[in-house]
């Protein structure tokens, strides 16, 4: 599903540059979850963000699904973005304004799905990460746990290929967390590929697969159990 | 996308559940318009009430007045008081014969009148049938003094509109006599000025038999009517000449500036028009200054608003949303709010300034403000187009930001 080789990254520093990833090698097939570990700096969110198309890479070659990913302009982006990936951030990044339902039906908004059939979709989303009784509820009536389910939902409600999750249990206490990495798992084993950032050990020994990133180059990559 | 039903839906929705944004573009973009209509509108109500003012008389008339001489000359003294005749008139008459239409005569006497028990002070001018037209007076009721009266020296009397209130109450004074020092005049028409109360508490009388009554041949004051065809630096080259004759005529030396009196009325209307042009580029700078603090009042909440939603653009676009759909979303969204707000501004301003009719006048010298409906359309669609320009310059740049970035920001 993601075929990645030799991929580098650097950000410029006034004259100097940072190199972030140092010849990344990854394939990550379907149906995998896998775990994205390293400290701060490591370059973890750098790899989440090429893989999701946020960002761009310097050299290197990457794979979405056997279509290659390499200096997207914008509007194509936003057409494979949507295509094929679903994003979980750690601030859930849900549009304030919108109820939970509207936030769920945006991505087939922009697939251009007519509205019936997007309130339809995203009322199926509601009700499978469990909060049907709250789709009429802004975001800020919602606790951490319920709008990082309704981003999940969000997520998943384009039909995505590959589900990126950017530390989606960093804004959460340990219960919480488990729920929701609960669901993830649950969604895994209905055969969804998905990546999960994190920097906390017992959040990545929940996936099936752990990479560990130090300063731009993968340490380790193991599967657990 | 402008005409995709969805996409409209999006952007009401967006707009009912951002109400203090909305209204902040909006009610920049309805004061703008709302300003910019009303000074404009009072504008033009001061300019029309400067050109009532100045249209009282008629126009192509050079008036000329007797005085005294400052300069000796062949023989004369100084301090010499200049005496126009009839003899005079006639000769400049002859003189200029086809270049003038007429010469009127205007003499002015103050004096007493009284019927029944009604009496008041007045001003009479005693004047030739020219007097008419150069000063405009509008016939009510019966005639004017004709050439009959001057030939006759009749005891014939045009009496002001308030000279009737004042005299004959409720009474028609046609056919009646009023009486003044010994003297019945009969009262043969009554008239009304636009120049205002003063102009009709005048009388008129035949000038002949004035000069008969007080036993000269004197005139006070020659209005000389020249053809309306004159240009106006035509018209000028007229009063020099007038002034040379007339100079020569009644033995005043030619670097004499006193003597005698000339002004053309045709010069008053020249100023009063440079000055109503003077206003209308005032106002026209007034107008133009509101729209420009409109403008950038406007690019100002846009650039806000666009600031405002980088984090929800990072947001859409991490979904799917192309950078077309985004500019598309905020250029629909701001077009749309300053439309419906920019014709409310409109139709308000034009019923304010409707209110306002000639409420004004009084104090203010403004008379029934308008504004051209194209003006008024031509400002709302600049404002309109600056406010779409200025949401599409951020929002452009809003739209090529990575989604990152955008997301990054708090």
């Amino acid at each position: 599903m993601i075929d990645i080789e030799g991929l580098n990254k650097s950000y410029p520093i006034g004259n100097s540059s940072l190199h972030v990833l140092k010849g990344i090698d990854l394939k990550i097939n379907e149906g995998e979850l896998v775990a994205i570990m390293g400290s701060s700096g490591s370059g973890k969110s750098t790899l989440l963000n090429i893989i999701g198309m946020l960002d761009n890479y310097d050299s290197g070659s990457y794979k979405l699904d056997n279509v290659p990913i390499k200096d997207l302009d914008e509007t194509k982006a936003a057409k494979y973005r949507n295509k094929f990936l679903g994003f979980v951030f750690q601030s859930f990044n849900l549009i304030n304004y919108k109820t939970a339902l509207e936030n769920i039906a945006l991505p087939l908004y922009y697939q251009g799905i007519p509205r019936n059939e997007r309130q339809k979709v995203a009322q199926e989303y509601l009700k499978k990460v469990g909060l049907a009784d709250w789709a009429e509820h802004l975001p800020s009536e919602l606790s951490g746990g319920q709008k990082q389910r309704i981003a999940i939902a969000r997520a998943l409600a384009s039909q995505p290929k590959v589900l990126l999750a950017d530390e989606p249990t960093g804004a959460l206490d340990s219960t919480t967390s488990e729920e929701v990495m609960d669901l993830i798992k649950q969604i895994n084993n209905e055969g969804k590929t998905i990546l999960v950032v994190t920097h906390e050990q017992d959040i990545a020994n929940m996936c099936k697969r752990i990479i560990t990133l130090k300063d731009g180059i993968i340490m380790t990559d193991m599967k657990t159990k | 996308m402008i005409f995709n039903k969805d996409s409209w839906k999006e952007i009401f929705d967006t707009i009912k559940k951002n109400k203090l944004r909305t209204f902040l573009s909006g009610f920049t973009v309805a004061l703008g318009i709302l300003i910019f209509i009303i000074l404009f509108g009072l504008g033009n109500g001061l300019q029309s009430s400067f050109s009532m003012f100045f249209t009282d008389d008629q126009v192509n008339t050079i008036r000329v007045y007797p005085s005294t001489t400052t300069i000796p000359y062949r023989g004369y003294e100084s301090k010499r008081q200049i005496k126009f005749t009839n003899d005079d008139v006639k000769k400049i008459k002859e003189n200029f014969k086809g270049k003038i239409e007429d010469i009127v005569i205007r003499n002015t006497f103050y004096t007493q009148f009284s019927y029944k028990q009604q009496a008041n002070g007045y001003q009479v001018r005693a004047v030739s049938p020219g007097h008419k037209e150069a000063e405009k007076t509008i016939i009510m009721k019966g005639r004017y003094l004709h050439e009959g009266d001057i030939l006759n020296k009749t005891k014939h009397i045009v009496i002001g509109r308030l000279v009737e209130e004042d005299l004959f109450q409720k009474e028609n004074a046609l056919g009646k006599y009023i009486h003044e020092n010994g003297n019945s005049w009969r009262v043969v028409g009554v008239f009304q000025d636009e120049g205002g109360d003063r102009e009709e508490r005048n009388l008129y009388v035949p000038y002949t038999t004035e000069q008969r009554m007080t036993n000269n041949d004197e005139v006070d004051q020659m209005i000389v009517v020249y053809d309306k065809n004159m240009s106006y630096e035509q018209s000028l080259t007229l009063e020099k000449e007038l002034d040379a004759y007339i100079k020569n005529l009644k033995i005043i030396s030619p670097k004499d500036n006193r003597g005698i009196y000339i002004s053309n009325t045709g010069e008053e209307q020249e100023n009063s028009r440079q000055f109503a042009s003077v206003l209308q580029i005032i106002i026209s700078f007034i107008g133009i200054g509101t729209l420009v603090a409109g403008v950038i009042g406007i690019s100002n909440i846009m650039v806000f608003v666009v600031k405002e939603r980088t984090k929800e653009i990072g947001i859409r676009k991490a979904i799917g949303a192309s950078p077309r759909s985004i500019i598309a979303m905020i250029l629909q969204e701001s077009i749309f709010i300053t439309m419906i707000s920019g014709y409310t501004g409109l139709v308000v301003a034009i019923l304010i300034l409707n209110s306002i009719g000639d409420s004004l006048m009084d104090k203010y010298f403004i008379s029934s403000p308008y504004i051209e409906t194209s003006n008024a359309i031509w400002a709302t669609i600049i404002l309109i187009f600056f406010g779409a320009l200025a949401g599409y310059l951020p929002a452009r740049k809003a739209a090529k930001i990575k989604p990152i970035i955008a997301l990054r920001d708090k």
